[in-house]
């Protein structure tokens, strides 16, 4: 075996050997576990390294098995492909970090991290999927391994939350798939390729492809929480703290969005896209998806119900931009998917801490909590900001492309789109942090678990990741100019899709 | 007297006959020892086969029209690969399983034995008549182990299965007299030259009554009333067996005939086999959601999968998408229904408990055989990336090539349906268990057993390349 082809798929084994040692270890070898999920972390991180350098280098990385006659499994990194894993890479060595603080002492941990490793395998398994038929594969996998993860608690609350998940994202996967076996008839096993494959096919078969489209986006949407498929994911936030963040920033709704960019990019193409009529409706979806989601956060009490409505409309950016047919609206939309993901995980992470260390749930509860936790309450007002587009913030990078490409492509409502979406945002945003800075905090605390210690609030595994995930909101905004930040990367892609020139 | 052909029925024959010798009780060491030459004989066959080609065996060296012919291709290699494969790790677990001695093991070896033999020579038969005997060995021995538990419920159950079997097989003879008295002869070989679209009424007849016996025996709906309490009532190792094998048998049966012999006939009846086929995936899925039993559950399953392989009459074609898509299911199934039932009987000799409520909390006290139940779950809802995938994916593709949409939304269906079912289970088990549940402890080989089937049927799906060329050599 070549080693551009070991090299793939070490990556994916660096999460699926752990996961699967962990399974089957007592509940008591914490050490051991622990030893192994962080060593899966970094290995998958130094191997995504590895990568990106070859990558940027030019050179190929590839493997391919072959499951049937004319059906192929091909794993491939591409520049898009590592833009999702490396994001997914680093931020899953922060939640198992997280993770492992969070469950201290709580029951089933191994059987926690197994399917965690396993989500992780899955969602790098759909970054690095080389086509349609290897994306389900992926993409199905995840669905498995998240649901144990969202009942993990066995609560009927919980369970209630994962029934709901399974209905969504097995339907959804049903469509999916009855799409991506119509392609398959009509074009055989085809590896994706920058600039699309389907535009080969010619006119005559416009309107089937047309059918085709909704059918992929539909499976695709559920995950990604288009509206009207977006029920699951309000209801998913009973899971603890990690998965949330595993489920809002690192794999799911990331999953979903990633797949509408490949179906775009990269199977019908966006030029071929554009001439079949099929962007403009996709924007519109992406827009009332926006607007609703940031217009039901307002009514939320529950933290984490706020955040996932949140994360409803700020994943819809990632379409949005994908959506406004240009090379700028792309680059707004690539570099989104990583922004949006650093700046979820920092809130959700943020929101753990109230919970875990104060029992704070409800926002009407938070009153005075940037007394009490200022590092956490920083963080999660540095990532609250960015989602509002404050300047200085990766929220403003995303925002400024987005509404350049909303320009340049001539969908000027797009931009209102947008605005009306950052008005929203401030309102449900900037009352949360006014309480937490702004307000007395109560003389007892509703369930205070971690009680403080000097300047230590909480748990340092609690407190690093979401302030290394702050931090790296600003960097990635600061930075913005350098090789090595998302942005980058991203003009790096939008620049292999368009057969044009790039700004 | 070297050739695996051979070997395959009689090494079964000879410990099962040995096994009666012993006593009761007695013979799974040996039983076990056999089974893994079986599986090296099948292995060397399908070996054969796919460097050889099909080919034929005169048994004792009189071959027919005096003697017996036996033949083999790629579907009965695969066949045989299968039920070798299915039954070496299910004796294992059977051995603990009955380790204490319950009335069903008195005869359990000697049955196994003789269905197991029967079953190869079945998928070995080279005439029609033959057939007919090994389907009666087949049925008769499967009637046995339903029954020797000796409980009320299971001899009802095994009656019910008895006149099942034996109408079926009556009706199958009936349909062998009157080819014989149209044609003057019994060998598949001979005969699909002489039939044709043009054939007489008696072989049109004898055509359907052979189908009509033969879907009896293999519980499509609505000929599926005795499955259920067959199945889900019988010890776990013999439901495994029943489910996992013995009614693929004469599903094999209707495919090879209808591909090999009445392909002209069977063109006709298709459509109504597929609509069939839907409706036991509908009536099979909808009867799982609503049964408190676990095990009935996992019977009505069997039901439901059942239909998937008759949806593959309508689109049977020259491409053989509909072909393979059966094949693989049949193999996925075999394999994913002998571990659930495998794991069905370890969680309820844990629990004490026959009931779905009874699984609260086993997710975390038996998260092995959970897993392996999932992980079989995932076959039955053909999710990506098992064997029950590829026949999906398969199917679908086939339906589509043809335009015929329905089948498309079916299969969907089905998945979703199976879905809810698998889920119904893994869902209960997740629950908290209440505090004073009591719990026994089951040996780890029995848990080990059934994870191992249930990941053959997954990673089957990485492995279809090898198995459709098996299927394609010699046919």
């Amino acid at each position: 075996m070549a080693l551009n082809e070991a090299l793939i798929l070490a990556i994916l084994a660096s999460s699926l050997v752990p996961g699967l040692i962990i399974f089957v270890l007592a509940e008591s070898r914490i050490r051991l576990r622990t030893t192994l999920n962080l060593f899966g972390a970094v290995a998958k991180l130094i191997l995504v390294g590895v990568l990106l350098a070859g990558v940027s280098a030019g050179e190929i990385y590839g493997f391919r098995h072959t499951v049937l006659p004319g059906l192929d499994l091909v794993v491939k990194a591409d520049a898009l492909a590592l833009l999702f894993a490396t994001l997914s890479a680093v931020l899953w060595l922060f939640t198992t970090l997280y993770a492992i603080g969070y469950l201290e002492g709580s029951p089933h941990r191994s059987r926690f991290f197994g399917f965690f490793s396993l989500c992780v395998t899955a969602t790098m398994g759909i970054a690095m999927a080389g086509n349609l038929f290897t994306f389900f594969v992926f993409y199905e996998l995840l669905t498995l391994a998240t649901y144990p993860l969202v009942v993990h608690r066995g609560t009927p609350q919980a369970m209630r939350g994962g029934t709901v998940y399974l209905a969504y994202t097995l339907g959804g996967g049903a469509l999916l798939l009855t799409g991506i076996v119509w392609l398959h008839g009509l074009t055989g096993s085809v590896d994706f390729a920058h600039g699309g494959y389907l535009s080969a096919l010619g006119p005559d078969y416009g309107g089937q492809l047309q059918f085709v489209f909704l059918l992929l986006i539909a499976g695709v949407g559920v995950k990604a929480a288009l509206v009207p498929l977006h029920g699951w994911l309000p209801q998913a936030m009973v899971a603890p703290a990690p998965v949330s963040a595993l489920l809002h920033a690192v794999a799911v709704v990331k999953a979903g969005a990633f797949g509408v960019e490949r179906i775009v990019y990269e199977v019908y193409g966006v030029e071929f896209a554009q001439s079949l009529d099929l962007l403009t409706p996709l924007a519109a979806v992406a827009a009332v998806t926006i607007v609703w989601g940031s217009f039901r956060a307002l009514f939320q009490n529950d933290l984490k119900k706020r955040l996932a409505y949140s994360t409803v409309s700020q994943v819809s950016y990632i379409v949005l931009g994908t959506a406004l047919f240009g090379p700028v609206g792309t680059v707004g939309g690539l570099v989104h998917l990583v922004h949006q993901g650093i700046m979820k995980i920092t809130l959700f992470f943020c929101a753990g801490n109230y919970a875990e260390t104060l029992g704070v749930h409800k926002v009407s509860e938070l009153d005075g909590a940037g007394r009490r936790m200022p590092l956490t309450t920083l963080a999660f007002s540095i990532a609250a900001l960015g989602m509002m587009g404050a300047p200085l913030t990766a929220g403003a990078v995303s925002k400024a492309w987005l509404l350049d490409g909303a320009a340049e492509a001539g969908m000027h409502w797009a931009g209102w789109v947008l605005w009306t979406s950052s008005v929203l945002n401030a309102a449900y945003f900037l009352p949360i942090l006014w309480r937490a800075w702004a307000r007395p905090a109560p003389a007892v605390w509703p369930e205070e678990r971690v009680p403080a210690r000097g300047r230590i609030e909480t748990l340092w595994l609690l407190l690093l990741p979401p302030l290394a995930t702050a931090i790296m909101t600003i960097a990635a905004a600061v930075f913005a100019d350098s090789a090595w930040s998302p942005l980058a990367w991203a003009r790096l892609i939008a620049a292999r899709e368009y057969s044009g020139a790039m700004p | 007297m070297t050739d695996p052909i051979a070997w395959l029925i009689l090494l079964p024959l000879f410990w099962a006959t040995a096994a009666f010798l012993l006593g009761p009780g007695r013979g799974a060491r040996l039983a076990i020892a056999a089974l893994l030459a079986q599986c090296g004989l099948a292995l060397q066959l399908a070996a054969d086969v796919i460097d050889g080609g099909a080919r034929t065996h005169a048994v004792g060296g009189w071959g027919a029209p005096l003697g017996i012919d036996l033949a083999v291709g790629g579907l009965s290699a695969l066949m045989l690969v299968l039920t070798q494969a299915i039954a070496l790790p299910l004796a294992v677990y059977a051995r603990a399983y009955f380790a204490d001695g319950a009335p069903a093991v008195r005869y359990f070896w000697t049955l196994t034995g003789f269905l197991l033999a029967g079953l190869n020579a079945l998928f070995l038969a080279a005439d029609l008549f033959n057939l007919y005997v090994t389907l009666e060995l087949v049925g008769l021995a499967a009637v046995g182990l339903v029954a020797a538990g000796g409980s009320a419920r299971q001899v009802a159950a095994a009656l019910r299965y008895l006149f099942a079997a034996l109408v079926g097989s009556v009706m199958y003879l009936l349909g062998v007299a009157l080819i014989y008295g149209a044609h003057g002869t019994v060998s598949l070989q001979t005969l699909a030259p002489l039939v044709d679209a043009r054939a007489p009424a008696a072989v049109w007849i004898a055509c359907g009554l052979m189908l009509a016996g033969l879907m009896l025996k293999t519980a499509i709906f609505p000929f599926h009333y005795w499955l259920p309490p067959a199945h889900g009532g019988a010890p776990a190792p013999v439901s495994a067996l029943l489910s996992a094998l013995v009614v693929k048998a004469s599903f094999y049966l209707i495919l090879r005939l209808s591909l090999e012999v009445f392909a002209p006939l069977a063109a006709t009846a298709a459509t109504a086999l597929g609509l069939l086929g839907a409706a036991a995936i509908a009536w099979g899925s909808w009867q799982a959601l609503r049964t408190v039993h676990i095990k009935m559950l996992v019977a009505w399953s069997t039901v439901a999968q059942l239909g998937y392989l008759f949806l593959v009459f309508p689109l049977l074609a020259p491409d053989g998408l509909a072909l393979q898509a059966g094949v693989m299911q049949a193999i996925a199934h075999g394999l994913a229904k002998a571990a659930m039932f495998a794991a069905v009987g370890v969680l309820m000799l844990a629990t004490g408990r026959d009931t779905l409520e009874g699984l609260a909390g086993v997710a975390g006290r038996m998260p092995l055989t959970l897993f392996a139940f999932g992980l079989a779950g995932v076959t039955l809802m053909g999710l990506p990336p098992s064997g029950g995938f590829l026949a999906k994916w398969l199917l679908i593709e086939a339906a589509l090539t043809h335009g015929q949409w329905g089948w498309v939304a079916v299969v969907i269906a089905g998945g979703l349906l199976a879905a809810a079912y698998v889920f119904r289970v893994l869902r209960q088990a997740f629950l908290l268990a209440p505090a004073d549940s009591p719990f026994h402890p089951v040996p780890r080989s029995m848990e080990w057993t059934a994870f191992v089937l249930a990941t053959a049927s997954m990673l089957l799906g990485l492995q279809g390349v090898e198995l459709m060329s098996l299927l394609a050599a010699g046919s």
